[in-house]
C-alpha cells in the first residue's frame, strides 16, 4: 500500500509531484486549477491561476498568478523532475462566477476569461485538455492523484466528480 | 489597473490606524442595527487591518474549504469597491431562524425565503456600516443590490478580492467581527478599489503621496 504525500497548492502558486504525491488546491472560485500529467512517468503538476495574463506594464509580480506565465513555469518544473513534455495531458477546474449580480458587468467575468486564457495557451502548446469541470457558480477543490492521474473535484453541494 | 502593491507598500501604522478607526465606527453602527433587529446584545471586536500576501486571503476564515454564507454589496459613488458580510454556517442558520421564526439548516436546503432574509439583513447592516463611512468622510456612497453565495470560504474570498480589484501580490484586508449572545457571529470586509483607497486616505488626512 502506498502512503500518499499531500501537497497543498495555494492561490497564485504551483507545485509538481511524483507517483506517491497528491496535489490539492482548495476553494477555487473564479480562479482556474490546472493539472498537467505525464502518465508514462506518473509525474504531474498543478497550478492555481488567478488571472489571464501577466500585465505588460508591470515589471515585477508573481508569475505563478497569471495563466500565460504560470503554464510556462509549470511545464519547466515538470521537465526538471523528469516528465516527458510530449506526454502531458491537461485537466482543469474552476472559473466560476460565485456572485450573481442582477446588474452584472461583463468586464468583471474573470472566471470566464481565465478559462479562455488557459484553453488558448494549451491549444497553442498542443497540450490536450482531457477533462474539465468549469464555469457555473460554485466553488471547487481539486485533487490530482499522481499514481493514477485521476483528478477529483469536490464541491459543497454536489457529489464528487472524477476527471 | 494601477499598481496596488506599490500603494500598499507605502501604508504605515498611521494609515492603518486611520482605516481601523473608520472600520470600527462603521461596524459599530452595523452592530447597533443588528442588535435592534435581534433584540440581543451585539459586541464588536477591534477591527483587524492587515496587508496580507494574496495567497493567504482564501484562508482568512479558518480554512478555504469551510462552508460559509456571504453577501457581497458593491458600492459606487465617491468610493468604489465592495463590502462583504460573511457568516459561518451555524451563525447563518441561527440568524435566519431568528428572523423567520423557524428552524433552518441551509446546508441541506437554502430556499428563496432564507436567501432573501440573509440579503435583507446584509443590506441593512451594510447600509448602516456605510452610513458611518459617508458621514465621517463626507462622501457619497451608493450600495448596489446584494448578491449571495453559500459556498467554500476560499472561493468566496478569492472572488470578492479579485473582482473588486485588489489583484496585486498583496491585499489590504479590513476585517471586523461582530458577535452576539445568540451565537450570531459575522465578519465585515471592507474592500475599496485601489483608487478609492487613495481617496479615503486623503479624506482621512493621512494620504501617502
Amino acid at each position: 500500500m502506498l502512503i500518499s504525500n499531500k501537497i497543498r497548492v495555494r492561490m497564485a502558486d504551483l507545485k509538481v509531484g511524483k507517483e506517491n504525491d497528491v496535489l490539492i488546491t482548495s476553494g477555487l472560485g473564479s480562479c482556474v486549477g490546472l493539472t498537467l500529467y505525464d502518465s508514462s512517468n506518473k509525474i504531474g503538476g498543478m497550478a492555481h491561476i488567478m488571472l489571464p495574463e501577466f500585465p505588460s506594464n508591470r515589471k515585477q509580480g508573481k508569475p505563478e498568478k497569471y495563466a500565460d506565465t504560470a503554464i510556462d513555469i509549470l511545464i519547466e518544473e515538470l521537465r526538471k523532475v523528469g516528465a516527458n513534455i510530449r506526454n502531458l495531458e491537461a485537466k482543469m477546474a474552476g472559473g466560476a462566477q460565485m456572485f450573481n449580480f442582477s446588474t452584472s458587468n461583463d468586464r468583471i467575468r474573470i472566471g470566464v476569461r481565465n478559462i479562455e486564457a488557459v484553453e488558448t495557451i494549451l491549444k497553442r502548446k498542443r497540450i490536450p485538455i482531457i477533462g474539465a469541470e468549469v464555469g457555473e457558480n460554485y466553488g471547487r477543490t481539486m485533487e490530482l492523484y499522481n499514481n493514477t492521474g485521476e483528478v477529483i473535484i469536490k464541491t459543497v453541494k454536489q457529489d464528487d466528480r472524477i476527471l | 489597473m494601477k499598481d496596488i502593491d506599490g500603494k500598499l507598500a507605502k501604508l504605515g501604522p498611521i494609515q492603518l490606524d486611520a482605516l481601523r478607526e473608520v472600520a470600527s465606527i462603521g461596524a459599530g453602527n452595523a452592530a447597533t442595527s443588528l442588535s435592534e433587529m435581534l433584540n440581543d446584545k451585539i459586541q464588536m471586536k477591534v477591527p483587524k487591518v492587515n496587508i496580507l500576501p494574496i495567497d493567504q486571503v482564501p484562508e482568512i476564515m479558518g480554512g478555504a474549504d469551510n462552508l460559509i454564507a456571504a453577501i457581497l454589496v458593491r458600492i459606487k459613488g465617491d468610493i468604489n469597491g465592495g463590502v462583504l458580510f460573511t457568516l459561518g454556517n451555524n451563525s447563518a442558520n441561527k440568524l435566519i431562524s431568528l428572523l423567520i421564526g423557524e428552524e433552518v439548516n441551509i446546508e441541506k436546503n437554502i430556499g428563496e425565503l432564507e436567501e432573501s432574509a440573509l440579503k435583507e439583513v446584509a443590506n441593512i447592516l451594510t447600509g448602516s456600516n456605510l452610513n458611518a463611512f459617508s458621514q465621517m468622510l463626507n462622501i457619497r456612497i451608493m450600495p448596489d443590490v446584494p448578491a449571495l453565495a453559500h459556498d467554500m470560504a476560499g472561493a468566496i474570498l478569492e472572488v470578492a478580492f479579485i473582482e473588486i480589484g485588489q489583484i496585486g501580490d498583496y491585499a489590504l484586508v479590513i476585517e471586523t467581527e461582530i458577535l452576539g449572545n445568540l451565537e450570531v457571529n459575522g465578519q465585515f470586509f471592507i474592500i475599496p478599489d485601489p483608487e478609492s483607497l487613495d481617496f479615503m486616505l486623503k479624506r482621512l488626512g493621512v494620504d501617502v503621496d
